[in-house]
């Protein structure tokens, strides 16, 4: 049986009834663990995953590569608190590899926008010594969820 | 005019369509219709094995197999059974391959069965025994197993069933519609009646994964059963791949000869790339299988609660993908509830009466659908029951 979290993980739409059904819990049990998960940061926020290439709105995202000289005593962390402080950055990561040490990922309604970010405002940024922006051209998958559509096969019935 | 009543054989004109099918005819182009009907998982195939049947045509296996099935896949297929279940079966000479778990019950009753043989069936269960029996000239018998009951079948009626021309005992277990399961002490007492009866157990296990707290035990398992069982079961339900139309069915060497005899004449093999997706599945599917098991078991426990907490009692099905919840006090028939909740809410279950006696007052509904969907059912259930005071 799935748990609470891999639950709203897969869909935080669930209401607390929905979810005490599931998982044989009372209501108040679950709204209890889930405030207690909110509380301890273990559940950090609720998001939705939007195609925004299905709207109007323009958009793009970009995946930068940020290499950083490491602060004594306080490793990448410092730095990493320099770069996720600005509203633009969507996602950083400290990476493994020694290509380069942060993946910072961001969005913005115009590519102007972004190489605005990074020649203004990231690679300024005291001990960063390099970066490499790559565009996102398209995205297929996020979050296990499917961008393309699926065709879906002939309606068929069964006798089962 | 040729007059194809007259030409074609009468059994089977007298065999009824199934009950399901008008539910699916009016549900089509029916907009924002929900069905909770089809017996069928909603997954598509995990990625790996589509992957392994994609392979194999690329590599340009498309000839036939051996007449049984793949070595590799026989032998994946022993592995798992021991593995799973406790099973042991030889490759060679005690697996057979077959076009999904129903060509395996048609050949098992095929090879069986003599015209007035008798067979045992619980009801309510799958549509297909019946009729398949029937096709054979022989009786199918069915006993009615009980709410009361959680929907096993017990020995007192399987004794009260047994007379002198009693070949064959079915048992659909994990059971659809129902839900319901058989443990091992159930089997047990099965078992007492069987022992030293030349009855043969046909165990139609094809949502033997599909189990939701106790693992799923197979009647070739209990003590002096396994001479007397043919396990039939199949990819569909376990790995979501009912389209790929592959089983197996395992039993007493004699047996599966003759099977295969008979197979070889009307099938010569299973469809080659589904035997070479099929060995994917068995060698790297149990994560698969869990998680679907752990996706379904918190839409049973949705549904159940749902319609308990308006008013229907529903046993708490312990197996398979489906509901069976208990519509009397509605005053309607099976029927009469099924064709109103779809013209009035434009959702399709199945009326419990289309899978044998003992189905009516029930209905069935699959919870292989998305909780969106569920959660809508339930809303507009809650209308209905509502319309109906």
């Amino acid at each position: 049986m799935k748990d609470l979290l891999q639950l709203l993980e897969d869909d935080s739409t669930l209401t607390h009834a929905q979810l005490a059904a599931m998982t044989g819990l009372t209501q108040d049990e679950v709204s209890e663990a889930v405030a207690g998960y909110e509380r301890d940061r273990i559940i950090l926020g609720y998001k939705t995953i939007v195609d925004w290439d299905r709207t109007h709105r323009e958009s793009v995202t970009a995946l930068i590569e940020v290499s950083v000289t490491p602060q004594r005593g306080e490793g990448f962390d410092r730095i990493a608190q320099r770069i996720y402080q600005y509203e633009e950055v969507e996602s950083l990561y400290l990476m493994s590899g020694g290509a380069y040490d942060l993946t910072v990922i961001i969005s913005g309604r115009t590519l102007k926008e972004v190489a605005h970010f990074v020649g203004e405002k990231l690679a300024p940024i005291e001990g960063v010594t390099g970066t490499a922006t790559h565009f996102i051209l398209k995205k297929y998958k996020e979050k296990h969820l499917i961008f393309p559509v699926q065709e879906a096969q002939e309606e068929r019935f069964v006798f089962e | 005019m040729m007059d194809y009543g007259k030409i074609m054989c009468r059994r089977v004109q007298d065999i009824q369509p199934s009950g399901i099918r008008k539910y699916f005819d009016m549900l089509q182009g029916m907009e924002g219709g929900i069905s909770l009907g089809i017996g069928e998982p909603d997954f598509v195939t995990p990625w790996h094995i589509r992957d392994a049947g994609i392979y194999s045509l690329e590599k340009g296996f498309t000839k036939y197999t051996p007449n049984a099935g793949l070595s590799d896949l026989r032998q994946a297929i022993a592995r798992y059974l021991e593995r799973r279940f406790g099973l042991g079966y030889a490759p060679i000479g005690q697996i057979l391959v077959t076009v999904g778990g129903s060509e395996g019950l048609d050949l098992t009753f095929r090879c069986l069965l003599e015209p007035g043989d008798e067979v045992i069936v619980p009801s309510p269960s799958f549509v297909c025994y019946g009729p398949l029996v029937s096709m054979l000239h022989s009786v199918p018998v069915m006993v009615e197993t009980k709410a009361e009951n959680d929907f096993r079948l017990t020995a007192d009626e399987l004794r009260a069933a047994i007379t002198p021309r009693t070949k064959v005992l079915v048992l659909p277990f994990p059971n659809n519609p129902t839900g319901g399961v058989m443990g091992r002490a159930d089997l047990e007492a099965l078992a007492e009646v069987l022992r030293g009866t030349d009855i043969m157990v046909v165990t139609d296990e094809i949502y033997a994964e599909l189990t939701y707290g106790q693992r799923h035990v197979s009647m070739a398992a209990i003590p002096d059963m396994y001479e007397r069982t043919v396990v039939v079961n199949g990819f569909s339900k376990a790995y979501s791949m009912t389209g790929w139309r592959l089983g197996y069915v395992c039993g007493p060497k004699p047996l599966i000869a003759a099977m295969t005899k008979l197979h070889q004449y009307a099938i010569m093999s299973a469809p080659t790339t589904s035997q070479y997706a099929a060995i994917e599945a068995l060698d790297h599917g149990d994560g698969d299988i869990e998680a679907m098991r752990d996706e379904y078991d918190g839409r049973r426990r949705f549904l159940v609660d749902g319609f308990r907490s308006l008013g229907l009692p529903c046993f708490e099905p312990l197996g398979a993908f489906y509901t069976f919840p208990c519509i009397k006090s509605t005053g309607l028939t099976s029927e009469q509830f099924c064709d109103r909740f779809l013209a009035e809410q434009r959702v399709a279950v199945i009326p419990g009466s289309a899978f044998g006696p003992g189905g009516e007052g029930y209905v069935r509904a699959n919870y292989a659908a998305s909780m969106h969907d569920l959660d809508e059912v339930l809303k507009r259930l809650e209308r209905f029951l509502k319309s109906l005071h």
